[in-house]
């Protein structure tokens, strides 16, 4: 799972700008196998954490209804050049995804 | 019960505990709010999330596309311009699940969401705020040409 998160940090003004792009399927449950007519189990992540040197800034929670291959971007005050921005992301079936950027 | 029994027990209740943390995840601060996830309508769902009795409010800024060709790929920016903004949650008014997502803000982050969300059909896109202890919202509509939740 190494490329399954990309993560970009970057200083604007006295705030950091970050954008987070993971790579997931995120399979509502509600499409039908063309084949079989059967549901398609839903596969998605639905936690996800953002934390500035290992303090946490954004606590979210995902539904069904967020794009295939995730993108997020958000922004914290009082972050400089050099600080670590971590991501932390959890599906449904219990994968989890981490990634870490050094603000620029 | 005699010691090998014992030991087999607790090995485990130790193995079920531990596949609890694991899967909570440790950090998040709440478990996955799965009322307001599968509720059918948005009314339902900002009930079960926390967001009751939202005035409107223009403050908070909803930068969506007027009409978007794809519905399984629809940017949404949202920021809130209410002092105080704990938390945004983005809803889908026409979709099955209406709830996208709720995030909340601590420690420095700003009141501001940038994401790309699944529309089902043309619908209004709302977005709540918690902020001071009162809920607000505001919403856009949104066109879409080709439905973002079929097959």
């Amino acid at each position: 799972m190494a490329e399954a998160m990309k993560m970009r940090a970057t200083m604007q003004g006295d705030a950091v700008d970050v954008k987070v792009l993971i790579q997931h399927i995120m399979e509502t449950g509600q499409r039908k196998d063309k084949k079989t007519g059967n549901l398609i189990p839903a596969h998605f992540i639905n936690q996800v954490s953002a934390m500035l040197n290992g303090k946490m800034v954004l606590d979210m929670q995902w539904g069904v209804g967020i794009s295939r291959n995730p993108f997020i971007g958000f922004r914290v005050k009082g972050a400089k050049a050099g600080d670590k921005i971590a991501v932390h992301a959890v599906d449904n079936l219990g994968t989890v995804f981490d990634g870490e950027v050094v603000v620029a | 019960m005699d010691r090998r029994n014992f030991l087999k027990s607790m090995g485990a209740a130790i193995a079920v505990c531990a596949a609890g943390l694991l899967r909570s995840g440790g950090v998040f601060a709440a478990t996955w709010n799965s009322l307001a996830f599968t509720a059918k309508d948005t009314a339902d769902a900002m009930k079960n999330a926390g967001y009751v009795g939202a005035a409107e409010n223009k403050d908070i800024m909803i930068k969506v596309p007027d009409i978007a060709e794809n519905g399984a790929v629809v940017p949404v920016e949202v920021t809130s311009n209410i002092p105080g903004t704990t938390s945004i949650a983005i809803f889908v008014d026409k979709n099955p699940n209406p709830m996208i997502a709720d995030f909340e803000f601590m420690n420095g982050a700003e009141p501001f969401i940038a994401t790309r969300v699944k529309m089902a059909s043309t619908s209004i896109v709302r977005a709540s705020v918690k902020a001071g202890g009162k809920i607000y919202t505001n919403s856009r509509e949104v066109k879409v040409t080709i439905g973002g939740c079929g097959g």
